[in-house]
This record gives structure tokens, sequence and C-alpha cells, in this order.
């Protein structure tokens, strides 16, 4: 077991939680850990380019669940006090007031420190998401690789 | 160790790092950006206005294999002191 190697699922698409995950995911790099990030499920919304991304070969159920849920780190709902869409307002108008970075900014500094952020491509597939509409430098694998990076990490986290 | 707020004003800075305005995990970003720069066993300064770095900082420095040396409050800010080991 390696003390220098972290890996992190994120399940959740909650505000919040990937809040979380990715201040946690920074921290760990700022430390000089490697760091891989599972993104699966909900999780996968954290990832999704903001704007709409023309796709081919998807079924109505998967343009359906393509529209409901969130294209983002903008749109991305609190896990509590969602207060449909003002909760998050609100969220981040106290994160800039008190300087703290957003997710937006946290995102792009996990990819600066070389974090590998892994798309679970089996979600991918049940809800219809398509790699082009997810940002770019993601790899895509599934629970083996996952469970590989894992074997080797001392810290594992499933938010 | 123990190193007095004297001692440690009295220290020759190799990298002055401020980090005052940004909250976690803004300082220990910012300490692992400037640390680079710094030469072996010469002395980073960060300057912060969170007070988690108290802790976060030694916590840091202890994981990359540096020494911290201490902190002090001063008109409102932290200054907090680590000698890069390797």
């Amino acid at each position: 077991m390696d003390t220098t190697r972290k890996t992190i699922i994120l399940f959740s698409g909650d505000f919040d939680k990937v809040m979380a995950a990715f201040i946690i995911a920074n921290g760990a790099a700022a430390m000089d850990d490697e760091v891989t990030m599972f993104f699966t499920f909900w999780g996968l919304n954290a990832l999704r380019r903001p704007e709409k991304v023309a796709t081919r070969r998807k079924s109505p159920l998967q343009k359906a669940f393509g529209a409901m849920m969130p294209r983002g780190p903008g749109r991305l709902a609190l896990s509590h006090m969602n207060f449909a869409g003002a909760g998050p307002k609100l969220m981040q108008r106290m994160m800039r007031q008190q300087n703290v970075m957003s997710l937006e900014e946290l995102i792009a500094t996990a990819r600066e420190q070389g974090i590998k952020m892994v798309a679970c491509t089996m979600s991918m597939d049940i809800m219809g998401l398509r790699p082009e509409e997810l940002i770019d430098g993601l790899e895509f694998a599934g629970v083996a690789s996952y469970l590989g990076d894992a074997d080797e990490a001392n810290v594992n986290l499933f938010i | 160790m123990t190193v007095t707020t004297e001692e440690l004003k009295a220290l020759t800075i190799a990298q002055v790092v401020d980090a005052r305005g940004t909250s976690c995990p803004g300082p220990i970003l910012a300490a692992k950006k400037a640390i680079g720069g710094v030469p072996v066993s010469g002395v980073m300064e960060v300057l912060a206005t969170d007070s988690g770095t108290l802790k976060d900082l030694p916590a840091w420095s202890k994981k990359m294999g540096h020494e911290f040396l201490g902190s002090f409050d001063d008109a409102g800010y932290l200054h907090l002191y680590l000698r890069k080991m390797k």
C-alpha cells in the first residue's frame, strides 16, 4: 500500500458534494499525491460541457435524460436547501465573499495538477452521455480500472 | 522545536508566498506552486488570512518532508515559515 495515492469516487452530482470532492482531490495533489477521481452516475454531470452538444444515435429516453440532467458545474443543485435553484446561487455568492475557489476553478486546478479524471463508461451508456458532451482531458474506463488504482491507494472516498 | 517570533522575523527568506484572501485549499496550493523556486534549506514565508492554514501548512510540510518552523499573527494576517529540506 502506497501512502502517496488517493482515489475518490464521485457518485453524487450535488453541487456541495462535488465541491468537497474537488477540494480534497486538489489538497491531496498539492501534497504530491497521485489522485484518481472516478466519476459515475450523477457525478458525471459535473463533467458535462455547459453548452448543448449535438449527438447522434440517442434513444428518446436517453435524450430525455440528457435534457433533464444539469449540464456542468454551473447548473448543479445543492443536496440541502436547494430552493429550486436559488440555493446554489446563494452559496456561490457566499463563496465569492469568502474568496473560496469556484467549482469551475477547482476543476481547472485539478487538471493543472494532473489529477486523473476517469468517466465511467457504463454510466455514460445508461444515461446516454457521449464523450463529446464531457470536458476534454478525461479517461474513459470501468470498475476494474478504478479498482486497480484503489488497490494501490491508502485513501478511498465514495462521495 | 520552538522558534520564537523574534527568531522567525530574523530569518532570511528565500521566497514569500502571498496567499492572503484565499480559503482552503488556496494556501497549500500556493505553497505547492512556490516551493519549486526555493533552494534546498531555504526558508519560505507564507502569508495567509485563512486560520485553518495554522494547521494545514504544518501538515503539508510534514507530508512533503519539509520543516515547519512556526508562525505568528501580525496586523490581522498570519506569517508562516517553513524550511525546504529536499
